[in-house]
Order: C-alpha cells, then sequence, then structure tokens
C-alpha cells in the first residue's frame, strides 16, 4: 500500500497486486500429486478413480457458474447427460468410436444445449431459474426416453463402441488407459477455469454474482455474460458426459437425472464454492464416502451422505474448504 | 445546441403514488445542475427513470438529442450516461483498484474477453491508477473497499462511475452518511470533475448546492415545483415553505 505512495510506482504496485491475485500457490500441486499418486498406490481403484475425476470436472463446470457467477441451478445433468448421449450416439449410431473427438462432440452437444437454453433460462432468477433449470432436464430426459429409436429409451443407448486411444492405448482390465485420460482432459479444464476466474471477464461475474445493480450501472451486458459462462460451462459437463459415456460405454436415462443433477451440486457445497478445488475435495469425499459406506451398509449409505452433507451445511457453511480457510485465517490471526 | 440530457413529461407510478409527474428537465453538456427536494418527493426515482434502472409510465429520456427511453441501462451507460447511488454499490471485499477497474474494464470492451489475464491488462489498471490518484485515493488502491473510512467509500463510488468516462452524471446524495469533517473531500472531488460533463446533483446540503450549482430544480411529491439560478430559488416563497424553510439553515 505505502508503496503507491512513491511517485511513479503506482502502476508497477497496482500490476503487481493484479499479477499476485491470479499466482499460483504450492498447496495447488496437491490434488495432482494425489491423482498420480492414486494411479501407482491404488490400482485396483482406477475404475473408481476414472468416474471421481469426472465427477470433478462436472463439479468444476458448476462451479464456474455456481461460484463464480452465482446461477444456481438444479438442472446441470441435462448438459452432462447430452453430452453422454451426444458421444454414445455418435458411436453407437454413426459408428464413430475415436475417443478424443468423440469426447469433444460431447462437450460440443453440451456447448450447444447450455448457449440455447441459458439464452432463455437466464432471463430469469432466484426461486423462478431453479424451477425452470430443474424443469430443462426433466423435459430433456423424457424426450431422450420418447426417443427410444435414438437414445434406447429406458433400455439405455448400447452398441458404444470407442476404438483404442491415440490409435494404441487398448482400453484395458483395470482402465488404466481411461484414469490417464480423464486426468488429462480434467488438467485441461481445470487450467481453462483457472484461465476464465481470473480474467477480466471472471472478475466482471463475481461482480455480477456481488451486485448486478452496479454491474448494469457501469454498462455491463449482463444476460449476455451469464449465458457465455453458461454456456461454457455447459460445453465442459459435455465434456464430462461424454467422457462418462465412453468409459461405462453405456449410457442410460440416469445421465440426465434429477439424482444427478442434486449429486453434483452436494459434491460442490460439500467442497466449496467459488474456489474450483473445492469440486476436487467435494466429488472426492462424496464418491469415496459413498463407495466404502456402500460396502457397509448397502441400504444405508445414503443416511451417511445426508448426514454427512447436514453437518457441513450447519457448521461447514463454507464447504470443507472453506472452513479449512477459515482455520487458517484464525490460526494465524491467534498467532500474530 | 442539444440538450445532453433531456426529460419530456416523464411520469411514474407505484400503484397508487405518483411518484413522478411530467417532468422536463433539461441539461447542457457542463451543466452544474443541483436537484432539491423533500425526502420521497421521487429524485431517486427521477435517476431511476432517466437511467433505465426504472422503466416510466409516460415520457421520454433523450441523450445528445437521441430518444433511449427504450434502451436497457447498460446501453445508455456506453452512450455516457453514469450515475453514483445514493446507498452506496460497491464490492466489498475487492480492493479499491479492482472496484476501479471492473467498471473500465467494461468501459474499454475488456471484459467480454474470458481467456484474457486481467492482469494483463495494463492499459486497464494504469487507467484505473491515475484515476484513484486524481481523486487521491491512491494510498487506499490495494486496502479491500470494506476497510476504508465511510467518507473514501462514498469516493469510491464515485471513481467507479467516473471510469466510465460519463457526458452526463447523476450524482445521488454523494455526500450522504459523511461525518463533517470528511465532507470536504467529497466536495473537492465533485468540483475537480472535468468540465464539460454535464452533472445532475442530488444533495440536502445546502451549502454544497449553494457552492456547487449554477441551476436548481425543486421536486416536491413527484413533480417540479420551481427552476432557477441559485438566487432565484432561494428568494423563492413557495420554495422555502415547501422546503428550504424546513432545514432552516437558508
Ligand atoms: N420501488 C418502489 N416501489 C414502491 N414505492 C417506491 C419505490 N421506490 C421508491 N418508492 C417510494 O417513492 C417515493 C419517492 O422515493 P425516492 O426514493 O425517489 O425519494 P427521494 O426523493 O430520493 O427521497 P430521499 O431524499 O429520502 O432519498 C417514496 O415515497 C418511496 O417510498
Ligand atoms: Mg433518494
Amino acid at each position: 500500500m505505502t508503496e503507491l505512495l512513491d511517485n511513479g510506482g503506482g502502476s508497477a504496485a497496482a500490476r503487481r497486486f493484479m499479477a499476485g491475485r491470479e499466482a499460483w500457490h504450492w498447496a495447488e500441486a496437491l490434488p495432482w500429486v494425489v491423482a498420480v499418486a492414486a494411479f501407482f498406490v491404488f490400482p485396483d481403484y482406477l475404475a473408481l478413480g476414472t468416474q471421481i475425476l469426472i465427477a470433478i470436472i462436472f463439479a468444476l463446470s458448476l462451479d464456474l457458474i455456481l461460484g463464480y457467477a452465482g446461477i444456481i441451478t438444479l438442472g446441470h445433468a441435462a448438459y452432462f447427460g447430452a453430452g453422454a448421449y451426444g458421444t454414445g450416439m455418435l458411436s453407437a449410431h454413426l459408428g464413430w468410436g475415436e475417443p478424443i473427438s468423440a469426447m469433444l462432440f460431447g462437450g460440443f452437444v453440451g456447448g450447444v444445449l447450455g448457449f440455447v437454453s441459458g439464452w432463455v433460462l437466464l432471463r430469469y432468477h432466484g426461486l423462478t431459474l431453479l424451477m425452470l433449470t430443474l424443469a430443462t432436464a426433466i423435459m430433456l430426459k423424457e424426450g431422450a426416453n420418447a426417443a427410444e429409436e435414438w437414445t434406447g429409451g429406458f433400455d439405455g443407448l448400447v452398441g458404444i463402441s470407442i476404438w483404442p486411444l491415440l490409435g494404441s492405448f487398448e482400453y484395458d482390465l483395470w482402465g488404466k488407459t481411461y484414469y490417464c485420460f480423464a486426468l488429462v482432459v480434467l488438467l485441461l479444464c481445470f487450467l481453462a477455469a483457472r484461465r476464465i476466474v481470473h480474467s477480466a471477464f471472471g472478475r466482471s461475474l463475481v461482480g455480477i454474482k456481488g451486485n448486478v445493480g452496479r454491474m448494469h450501472g457501469v454498462g455491463t451486458p449482463v444476460h449476455g455474460r451469464l449465458v457465455a459462462v453458461y454456456t461454457l460451462s455447459a460445453a465442459m459437463a459435455g465434456l464430462a458426459g461424454g467422457l462418462f459415456a465412453e468409459s461405462n460405454a453405456y449410457v442410460t436415462l440416469d445421465v440426465l437425472s434429477f439424482a444427478r443433477s442434486g449429486t453434483v451440486l452436494i459434491m460442490l457445497v460439500l467442497g466449496g464454492t467459488g474456489r474450483l478445488y473445492g469440486a476436487f475435495v467435494g466429488a472426492a469425499v462424496y464418491m469415496i464416502l459413498e463407495d466404502e459406506l456402500a460396502k457397509l451398509s448397502p441400504e444405508f449409505w445414503e443416511f451417511g451422505i445426508g448426514l454427512l452433507l447436514v453437518i457441513v451445511v450447519l457448521f461447514f457453511r463454507r464447504g470443507l474448504l472453506g472452513s479449512l480457510d477459515d482455520l487458517r485465517a484464525r490460526s494465524m490471526g491467534g498467532g500474530a | 445546441m442539444t440538450a445532453a440530457l433531456q426529460t419530456i413529461a416523464l411520469g411514474k407510478h407505484f400503484g397508487a403514488l405518483h411518484v413522478t409527474r411530467q417532468v422536463n428537465l433539461s441539461l447542457a453538456a457542463g451543466a452544474r445542475h443541483a436537484l432539491i427536494g423533500p425526502n420521497g418527493a421521487g429524485k431517486t426515482t427521477l435517476i431511476n427513470l432517466i437511467t433505465g434502472a426504472l422503466s416510466p409510465d409516460e415520457g421520454q429520456v433523450l441523450l445528445g438529442g437521441r430518444d433511449v427511453t427504450a434502451l436497457p441501462q447498460a446501453r445508455r451507460v456506453k452512450q455516457g450516461l453514469a450515475r453514483t447511488y445514493q446507498i452506496n454499490q460497491l464490492f466489498s471485499d475487492l480492493s479499491v483498484l479492482e472496484n476501479v477497474a471492473i467498471s473500465i474494464a467494461e468501459r474499454v470492451g475488456a471484459a467480454g474477453n474470458f481467456w484474457r489475464r486481467a492482469s494483463a491488462n495494463s492499459h486497464v489498471i494504469d487507467e484505473a491508477v491515475e484515476l484513484l490518484a486524481r481523486l487521491k485515493l491512491d494510498a487506499y488502491a490495494l486496502t479491500p473497499v470494506r476497510e476504508l473510512p465511510y467518507g473514501r467509500q462514498r469516493l469510491v463510488e464515485i471513481a467507479i462511475t467516473l471510469g466510465q468516462k460519463p457526458t452526463v452524471l447523476l450524482l445521488d446524495e454523494p455526500a450522504a452518511g459523511v461525518p463533517s469533517a470528511e465532507s470536504h473531500i467529497i466536495l473537492d472531488a465533485i468540483a475537480a470533475l472535468p468540465e464539460q460533463i454535464a452533472v445532475l446533483i442530488i444533495e440536502h446540503d445546502m451549502d454544497i448546492v449553494f457552492r456547487f450549482a449554477k441551476f436548481i430544480t425543486v421536486l416536491a411529491s413527484g413533480g417540479i415545483i420551481a427552476q432557477g439560478t441559485p438566487e432565484q430559488i432561494a428568494g423563492d416563497a413557495h420554495v422555502r415553505a415547501v422546503y428550504l424553510g424546513q432545514g432552516g439553515d437558508v
């Protein structure tokens, strides 16, 4: 602060300050170290690991709109599902199974749907928006159910055949290939999301979330800005869906279900919104817990998840990562 | 010459309340125009109608001679119309610098780019620093807004608005709530506004009004009851009865 008082130092200090906002922290290496270590330490759990990575991408896409732009939705599975069916149908009906391009096609389908639906949905807010996002996903699911010829309806889409990755890495028994593939896709999605939130565009989203009236007042085309981030988010959800279809070689209506929309919201709230890494922690904790609890008690695992959610929203308001931050701030404040 | 800002027979109802009645205002470039009136007269509502935050039931708003009544708020801002708020509308967790940078990035079109780092927009940062220096806020540039004394926060409110480089500036009680020991910083900032901007200021403090304004409009119950130079208004018996007499400070 005092540096700014120095003559001529103002701009340099200001630029340094702005650069500091987006500087990397050493702790950001942790999730990647864990992901790589898990590959070697838990070779029997790579199938679960892959599903966790996909869930993280999906939760990350939700964080872009919920955590940064303040768009609350109960229908985000619409874009995940659209991506899954897009990728799946490309293979099942057109015989195209090249995994990278097929996944990108899933992202494209999610993005287009996000743009079109977002254009309408984002004219509303609050409870109305919440109900409309919910309705969108329900209608899409019923549409997929009715279009049985294309989607397989209630029985699911079969006949998905994915070619070896990069022409040589076969889909193997322990899913090593898909784990690595999903991890690379997550890394790229994360880098993109990080870039987006630290752009002037990202700052304006935070402004919209914080005080939309003021943003109108500085000339922000609020609707356009929200549609843009909604489209980016939907495309990322579509990528996750595409990856999901490929790794399972099977798509059911479940990808569009309300449960999936709710679960991704729970994951993100669990980890903490508006911080990107909340998606990592939330999705991993949720899915590992689900797996362990289901082993303990196949009937009651959901009770455990529910209990955890209650504890988090009551006592760790800002999610696991947010609470960690608070704890650190408090211990530093106490030590000073 | 066409007026920088003009309203023609502007009218607005809130249910049964006729909050704006047949308001005709005209500000030339460089105008220093005060809008005064008792609490609840409809001053803020008038600003909301002019900026497009509310849409009028009747009448028109013209910017530089062009009818903007149908344009959304953001488009009017792009045409040079900016305002401050009676109650601070700040991003209080962000630094002063970032509050202003959000506004400038929006004006220069940088905020539409989701791939360029905010810290790479050096022209935005430099302009923000310059603007803060001009308002003597540079010492606070890196401080979160919520940690600022209230008077400085009111100044940030003005700084964000000036980031738009407006041609027409609407100030809604810029000194409201500022302790008198600090009010000079607001006065100085207002006195230092670029000359060519047309300024409409709402203010209850008659010192500020009479020091600043070349022309005064008095609003009561939504309608204009008097318009004129400060001397004319000060001498107007009707105005005294409705408004000035209350404070007893003129
Ligand atoms: N959105 C609204 N809906 C209904 N009534 C409103 C609304 N906004 C303002 N009013 C009413 O309209 C009247 C004028 O309000 P306005 O805020 O424009 O007054 P003002 O002249 O700015 O007063 P002050 O000097 O206290 O700021 C008041 O009676 C207020 O209660
Ligand atoms: Mg007011």
